[in-house]
């Protein structure tokens, strides 16, 4: 699952991320697209609180797009 | 609905000590002159600024030699690691600073050391000691600085064993009080010393800067009679922050555990709340400050939100700032930047008034994620 969140200002890509991430299944990828520099800090920061993993940061063309793994113990 | 106003936002701009209030009112009428001149007018206001030099030096325990007054606290930490640098240039021009030091140490350090990369912290914002031992060991080091403790955060600093780290390798350390003077004692553990008056509840517009006179130091800047405040420092602002000082010192500790205590209450209160993160090391911090960030909230909205219910609070979310980078704080500690909201206890902050606070935090925050959609995740 993609969720675009590019040109959303904090804490906005966050919101939709975990709107995304609701309803996935443990073990699930939803990759995140964004250009907000404070997602940088928050995507990492919001997946530590809901027991998500983060995997992998990488830019594009425009903005980032980060990937999160769904925690089995997520909350 | 005419409730009074709480100001939690005493860090670094404190509501004015009545001692500060009445000692600059006093300086204003009696020593408005230039303290250079050889007149009676001014060889009165001479009088005033010495004495409050040697006031503020035995507060800060240094010899009134080694005490400097700047034009406040930013220009003290430029001026500070500038001159320490100029003084070390043989050494080398590598400058060590911790990632959460105020942005002004910041500066001032990438001015000398553009390349330099600050000691990382840990999740509760304390330096890494040996990473930062490490640094200060690595040839062509100038200088180090580290703040006592955080003020946006509230962790305190091993300013003491940072020391001895420093000593080993023959660096000097900077240590920037300007959360902690005032509330806490500092200690000697550093070379230069830099302290703000208006974290004390003195006027903004005066800084204080201990330097031992072991540190070889050279101002920076052109040619003046007082190299770190050009021109001569004001009169009335010295003579404040001078008499706010003492007024603190003297019930220091008193202070400190009235607030501590209020602190306490309000940590378990503010952890109740869902999706809250507390920040900053519970037990070993300043005792006035509290910070939380809360998930699905943006800083602006809950600052605007608290302060229409009448609490005035600070926050490093990058809404909040003229900068667009949320605080390099909260970033450097892998923080939730969001929803950022920093308190800093006033010393006429009562029980009463954070327990409404307390109580106006959790629907404050209820409201700003009802309007941003995020009421159910």
């Amino acid at each position: 699952m993609i969720v675009d969140a590019r040109g959303l200002r904090c804490p906005l890509p966050i919101i939709r991320l975990a709107a995304a991430a609701r309803d996935l299944a443990p073990g699930e990828q939803v990759e995140v697209l964004w250009t907000d520099v404070a997602a940088r800090h928050d995507i990492p920061a919001w997946a530590r609180m809901r027991g998500h993993a983060v995997l992998k940061t990488q830019p594009l063309d425009e903005g980032w797009s980060t990937t999160v793994q769904i925690g089995t113990s997520a909350v | 609905m005419t409730q009074t106003r709480v100001y939690l936002d005493a860090g670094g701009r404190a509501p004015l000590h009545p001692a500060a209030r009445e000692a600059f009112l006093v300086a204003l009428d009696s020593g408005w002159a230039d303290p250079r001149r050889l007149h009676s007018e001014g060889r009165r206001a001479r009088h005033l600024l010495d004495g409050a030099r040697a006031e503020i030096a035995a507060g800060l325990g240094c010899r009134v030699e080694e005490l400097h007054l700047t034009p406040g606290h930013t220009a003290s930490l430029h001026s500070a690691v500038l001159s320490m640098a100029a003084g070390r240039r043989r050494a080398g021009n590598l400058v060590v600073t911790s990632a959460v030091e105020r942005a002004a140490v910041l500066a001032a350090a990438r001015q000398v050391d553009p390349d330099g990369r600050p000691v990382p912290v840990d999740a509760e914002a304390r330096v890494d000691l040996d990473a930062w031992a490490e640094a200060v060991a690595r040839p062509g080091v100038a200088l180090a600085a580290l703040q006592h403790a955080n003020g946006e955060v509230g962790t305190r600093q091993p300013t003491v064993a940072a020391l001895e780290a420093c000593r080993a390798a023959g660096v000097p350390l900077l240590v920037d009080a300007g959360a902690s003077v005032g509330h806490v004692d500092v200690g000697d553990a550093w070379d230069v010393l830099a302290a703000d008056p208006a974290d004390w509840g003195s006027p903004a517009g005066v800084g204080a800067l201990a330097v031992r006179s072991r540190v070889r130091i050279r101002p920076v800047g052109p040619e003046d009679e007082d190299p770190w405040a050009p021109g001569g420092v004001s009169v009335p602002h010295a003579v404040a922050a001078a008499a706010a000082l003492r007024a603190v010192l003297t019930d220091r500790a008193d202070a400190a555990d009235r607030r501590r205590g209020l602190v306490a209450d309000l940590r378990r209160a503010i952890s109740a709340i869902r999706d809250v993160d507390v920040l900053g090391d519970p037990g070993d911090r300043l005792p006035h400050v509290l910070t939380f960030s809360c998930l699905y909230v943006d800083g602006e909205s809950l600052v605007d939100a608290l302060d229409r219910r009448g609490f005035a609070v600070g926050s490093g979310s990058a809404c909040t700032s003229s900068a667009l980078e949320p605080s390099h704080v909260l970033a450097a500690m892998g923080a939730l930047t969001h929803g950022n909201v920093r308190v800093a206890l006033a010393r006429e902050t009562t029980r009463e008034d954070v327990e409404r606070f307390a109580e106006a935090v959790g629907p404050a925050v209820g409201s700003v994620r009802a309007i941003l959609g995020a009421g159910e995740l």
